[in-house]
């Protein structure tokens, strides 16, 4: 019908399609009207074309999908209409989203030709014109919930269906999508370049047309913005190499070979296979797993010679946790050199061999070649020999490679990048990019593993921090809140707004029936349902409601508090009411979502979860978070590069340090260190850092001196310092400890009383400020012999900077003493990074390495001559050297002072007697106990660079709390009722935070005991609570009546 | 086991990773048994051996506790409390003719949704088999009281 009102149309786009047959199309999609019947046609020839019609609804898609499966790379043109639109969409939906296992996706090659509809057409096609903004999405999820008319089985408002980035391709999204699950907020997006509407392709309003919150913009475009910034932090992050050799390990024609990333989602709990380890051929678990290491790094042919740093430890974590999954699996990776350098890695990689049973093979591998249904792989394992093994999956570790959008990004702010696209940093400075302003945290300047980004990403905070301390404040505007009502006295007056959240919990429960059954609940005053509780205007309604029925109680029944309560929270702030008087009852995630199909199931839940709710709410009293005073200024306990960095970048911000060092002098590890690749004289360099800590008028620097006790907590501790004899009193807000570390004195070689026996400072020493020479003092022959005292028995960790060093002066021997002959007797060499660069020079340059077994270590005599005896892995062959000259690689020990600190600022040692962080990826210079941080080799051995990033990431976190007038409490903490407390003490091994003490009771009689808490240490984890066997100890938000009213109500309805 | 039967549980979830896991598993619309109520706790070891026995004497079918894995509790260490007190309090419930199987603990991250679905399903089956808690009867002369006492707070 409307095909006949059309005639015009139908004229317009028959020309239409005529010219694309003459412009070379191999045929037009459109619908044809034969024997009375219409259906679906490819008209390939002119004359055909008359039998073309426009009719609305037809399921042309399958049909669609069929022909260009059969025809693949032909170009089609299409006839399309806004409402017949899906049958175009299936189109592009076929070619940009293959089934999992085809990766190549090809561009799609057709044509559109668009059909307007009529009004009359539109409005039964349900496309009204819709407004709309961002902000306003709720994260109802409804605009990719099901198409209401569902004849082609489109199961999405939104037709595009595309690869997930998030889950590298293994599962799909749709072009308007939230990013990950884990997003807060829960925002959707439009993908501008899919989108059919934001693209351009075609006119498409799938999901504004579901969107009740009419959250949908359809006219979105990209816009720019000018903000006024005073610096900038680059934070663009890695690419994952992908595949671009042209051995590529069968990457591009294997769908069981995957990168690790992908590898990385499959293992995911809330990834593509919901963490069931699945093969994407076939979906078969499999039983034999092949990782191969340094894909894209340590590779000339692919053009990245650096080395990624991170591979080695995530393909152990993905081969244990894989081996987790599935018991029986079987993992091998093969690897150059596992380099897992990092703190606690080795032991992380030992319980890999000998708990998880993963196979380490020390092997190249040249090809993965598909054979008899599975993988191939073939390697050499020993010089000159082939091996070959079969596989269900392969792994790449794939490298680390600068993002693409790097480029761009750099050239706009006219920073330098170095030889591989990583942002050029100055070691001595590792957060500053060329441009003064500009900061560079992460993967951007090289590759590195999450502990190390995180503390650049405070480091660089900081250092913008030092650049704007003069302008801290100036813009910060506080909201600002009526004065809280007083409620107490009053009878509760419960306010239950249950929210439909469209049809999210609409659609299953029944929300009205709900909201009338709370009604006859104890204290409730008022109930209502709304479509969005969230929406602006119902906080609006929920503040004039609070006024209207005097309410000071409220329950929002609707989604997760972890991601609404702040929300509601503050509005009851701006409505007078104590945030805490507050409860939400999670009838959306935990209960309609969960329970889609059983209505009437869902409804009695939703209905008991919100009298639980209730009945919590009704007991609840007002919190106030304890505010407490802030001592502004750090103490700073080391004098070496980490102590005097932190210092410093304190002191920059603007805020009072003392500066403690136990020896007379400045300096630390910087008085032994000699040169670096970097840095060509490290004296002169520690004495310009010496002058600039002795000339900050900030900083008080105390050598001599001992941390003798610490007092106090987090913003206002009181420390005594010993000086001499001399103990004075210092207060401060923050403490860094940067007790730092030394080379140890090996005494596996029993010759270190020989002078032709040394470490590698020694060494350094003896090099240092020689110029070239071949005097007949010079060695003719120097072995280096790695890991002396690190990984083994009693010393599980790698010491981090050796396999650097000993490259280092290998390669300065080559220069002083060009005769002498250099071998590197090594485990694994770890020259992460970009050090691998000064590795291969080394080789280069005719230093020998020579591989070692910790079961067969070089044996040293010392008779006449020096003799090294060494079994040499690959050959299997005794070799025997004579040097001159033995240097032994010795391992970092921590300071022996360590113990006695950690006991006395009540912080954990590592079992080797580093200091602990609070946690190793995402806290790496913090502590539980709020308020201290570590720096340097106090906290595991690392190089010049890497200590001073962290040393400014533990200043950076200092000054978070420095910086502030007041220290704000936890409000739900632990509070404790002295009349029921008997000091029994019960609690106090219960609290991670050491926030509570037995003590004398204040005015009680002799031996009278009782607990103490500390408000601010407390971090309100109730776990004391649940201990205190007198009922003394309560936690506030959470006390036990509360708690039971919940339970009561639970069970009740 | 009737059809009829219909257990009443209580799920305690600590908030950083197990009631984040229970959110995710709604958002990945994971279907589950809605025998179930969930109360969250800050952390698994603030729930309260008292709570637990009162669920029980309510006539609460099963209870079951679920925290963060070992070794990444938001509170450093609080996990292992309460694995001690789980481990305790089992131990305890067939003193009070309750089967110990009735009490279960359950460590799930935030990004485990499918675990924290099939954890649950698992609980409520096996809940089901053993069939109504011996409390119920009594429990349902006692909820008289409670409702009352409620009315008069």
């Amino acid at each position: 019908m409307i095909a006949t009102a059309q005639t015009p149309e139908l004229e317009r786009v028959t020309a239409r399609a005529r010219e694309l047959l003459r412009q070379g199309c191999d045929g037009v999609l459109g619908l044809r009207k034969r024997w009375g019947h219409v259906g679906p046609c490819v008209f390939t020839r002119e004359d055909e074309l008359e039998t073309l019609v426009l009719e609305p609804r037809y399921p042309v898609a399958t049909v669609l999908r069929q022909i260009l499966e059969a025809a693949r790379g032909s170009k089609l043109g299409v006839v399309a209409r806004g409402c017949d639109v899906r049958a175009i969409k299936e189109l592009v939906i076929h070619n940009l989203s293959l089934p999992v296992g085809e990766r190549a996706i090809g561009p799609y090659s057709f044509v559109a030709i668009p059909v307007t509809c009529g009004a009359e057409q539109a409005a039964e096609c349900n496309c009204e014109k819709p407004v709309y903004e961002l902000t306003r999405c709720t994260g109802c999820w409804e605009c990719v919930e099901a198409c209401p008319e569902d004849a082609l089985k489109v199961r999405s408002a939104c037709p595009i269906v595309l690869p997930n980035e998030f889950d590298r391709g293994l599962a799909s999204r749709r072009a308007i999508y939230c990013p990950y699950p884990q997003a807060v907020p829960r925002w959707h997006v439009r993908d501008a370049e899919h989108c059919l509407a934001l693209s351009g392709k075609m006119e498409c309003k799938g999901c504004a047309n579901i969107c009740k919150a009419e959250a949908v913009m359809p006219e979105d475009a990209p816009r720019e913005e000018d903000i006024d910034v005073g610096a900038v932090v680059l934070a663009p992050g890695f690419e994952e190499f992908m595949s671009r050799l042209e051995y590529d390990y069968g990457f591009s024609r294997y769908p069981d070979v995957v990168s690790s990333m992908e590898f990385e989602r499959i293992l995911s709990a809330s990834g593509p296979c919901a963490g069931h380890v699945r093969r994407p051929s076939d979906g078969e678990e499999p039983r034999k797993i092949a990782f191969l290491q340094c894909v894209g790094s340590r590779d000339i042919a692919c053009r990245n010679r650096y080395c990624s740093s991170v591979c080695c430890m995530y393909a152990i974590k993905e081969a244990v946790i894989a081996k987790e999954h599935c018991r029986d699996l079987d993992v091998t990776v093969f690897f150059m050199d596992i380099r897992a350098f990092g703190k606690e890695f080795d032991r992380y990689y030992e319980r890999a061999k000998t708990e998880y049973g993963v196979r380490f093979a020390r092997a190249r591998v040249s090809d993965v070649n598909a054979a008899d249904g599975r993988l191939r792989v073939r390697y050499s394992p020993a010089e000159g020999s082939v091996a070959a093994d079969d596989f269900d999956m392969v792994v790449l570790s794939s490298g680390l490679e600068p993002p693409a959008r790097i480029r761009q990004l750099v050239r706009t702010l006219g920073v330098r990048v170095e030889a591989n696209g990583f942002v050029w940093t100055d070691p001595a400075r590792p957060l500053e990019t060329s441009r003064r302003g500009v900061y560079v945290a992460g993967a951007a300047s090289g590759p590195k593993d999450i502990p190390e980004t995180v503390t650049q990403a405070s480091a660089a905070a900081g250092r913008a921090g030092q650049l704007l301390a003069g302008a801290r404040h100036t813009l910060t505007k506080e909201p600002e809140f009526p004065p809280e009502r007083d409620v107490s006295g009053e009878e509760p007056r419960i306010g239950v707004f249950v929210c439909h959240c469209g049809i999210n919990i609409g659609g299953v429960v029944d929300v009205p029936a709900v909201a009338v059954h709370v009604r006859g609940l104890p204290y409730v005053a008022h109930t209502e349902d709304n479509l969005y509780t969230c929406s602006q205007d119902t906080q609006d309604h929920i503040r004039d409601m609070i006024a209207k029925h005097r309410l000071n109680r409220v329950v929002v029944a609707s989604c997760s508090p972890r991601t609404h309560e702040p929300l509601f929270q503050e509005t009851l702030r701006r409505a007078g009411l104590n945030p805490h008087l507050f409860e939400m009852a999670n009838i959306r995630d935990q209960c309609s979502w969960i329970h889609m199909h059983q209505p009437e199931e869902a409804t009695l839940k939703a209905r008991c979860l919100v009298h639980m709710a209730v009945a919590k709410v009704a007991m609840v009293e007002p919190l106030a978070a304890a505010l407490l005073d802030v001592t502004p200024s750090a103490l700073v306990v080391g004098g070496g590069l980490a102590g005097m960095t932190a210092a410093l970048a304190t002191a920059g911000q603007g805020y009072k340090v003392t500066l403690v060092e136990r020896r007379r002098r400045l300096g630390g590890n910087l008085d032994r260190v000699r040169y670096t690749f970097d840095e060509p004289d490290v004296r002169a360099y520690r004495d310009r850092l010496i002058a600039q800590v002795r000339g900050h008028p900030g900083i008080a620097v105390l050598t001599g001196t001992e941390l003798d006790n610490v007092e106090g907590f987090v913003g206002s501790f009181e420390s005594t310092l010993k000086t001499g004899a001399r103990r004075t009193k210092v207060a401060h807000g923050a403490l860094i400890l940067a007790t730092g570390g030394s080379e140890s004195r090996p005494d596996e070689y029993r010759c270190m009383d020989d002078s032709r026996v040394v470490t590698q400072l020694e060494l350094e020493t003896m090099l240092a400020g020689k110029s070239s020479s071949a005097g007949a003092r010079a060695p003719r022959s120097v072995v280096m012999i790695q890991c002396v005292g690190s990984r083994e028995e009693g010393h599980m960790y790698c010491s981090r900077v050796c396999c650097s060093t000993a490259v280092k002066n290998a390669l300065r021997i080559r220069e002083t003493w060009p005769e002498a002959q250099v071998y590197v007797l090594y485990r694994d060499m770890r020259t992460y990074g970009f050090s691998e660069d000064h590795y291969q020079a080394a080789r280069d340059r005719g230093v020998l390495f020579v591989g070692y077994e910790p079961e067969a270590r070089p044996v040293v005599t010392n008779g006449r001559g020096l003799k090294v005896t060494v079994r040499e892995p690959l050959l299997q062959r005794e070799l025997v050297l004579r040097p001159d000259l033995v240097v032994l690689s010795a391992r970092i020990d921590p300071s022996p002072d360590n113990a006695r600190l950690a006991q006395m600022v009540k912080v954990p040692l590592t079992q080797d007697g580093f200091f602990l962080e609070a946690h190793a990826k995402l806290r790496p210079v913090e502590f539980a106990t709020e308020g201290v941080f570590v720096a340097g080799l106090a906290h595991g051995p690392k190089n010049m660079a890497e200590t001073i990033a962290q040393a400014e990431a533990a200043a950076a976190k200092a000054c978070t709390i420095i910086s502030k007038d007041k220290y704000r409490a936890e409000a739900t903490i632990a509070a404790l009722n002295e009349e029921l407390c008997d000091g029994c003490g019960i609690c106090v091994p219960v609290c991670e935070y050491n926030a509570l003490e037995v003590i004398d009771r204040p005015g009680g009689k002799e031996g009278e005991k009782i607990v103490r808490l500390n408000e601010a240490m407390c971090k309100g984890c109730g776990g004391c609570v649940a201990a205190c066997p007198s009922g003394a100890m309560e936690q506030k938000g959470f006390k036990n009546e509360q708690m039971l009213a919940m339970i009561r109500a639970a069970l009740a309805e | 086991m009737t059809e009829e039967f219909r257990p009443r549980i209580l799920v305690f979830c600590c908030n950083w990773c197990s009631y984040a896991g229970a959110d995710l598993a709604g958002i990945g619309r994971y279907q589950i048994d809605p025998h179930f109520r969930v109360v969250r706790t800050m952390c698994s070891a603030r729930v309260d051996p008292e709570w637990i026995m009162e669920a029980f004497r309510l006539g609460a079918d099963g209870v079951m506790v679920a925290g963060c894995h070992p070794g990444d509790c938001h509170y450093i260490g609080g996990n292992y409390r309460t694995r001690r007190r789980i481990a305790l309090l089992r131990s305890l419930l067939s003193q009070f003719g309750l089967d110990p199987e009735r009490l279960h603990l359950e460590w799930i991250s935030a990004g485990e949704a499918e675990k924290f679905a099939s954890s649950v399903n698992g609980f409520i089956r096996r809940v089901g088999a053993l069939g109504p808690s011996p409390y119920r009867e009594t429990a349902a002369r006692t909820d008289g009281v409670a409702a009352e006492e409620a009315a008069h707070a």
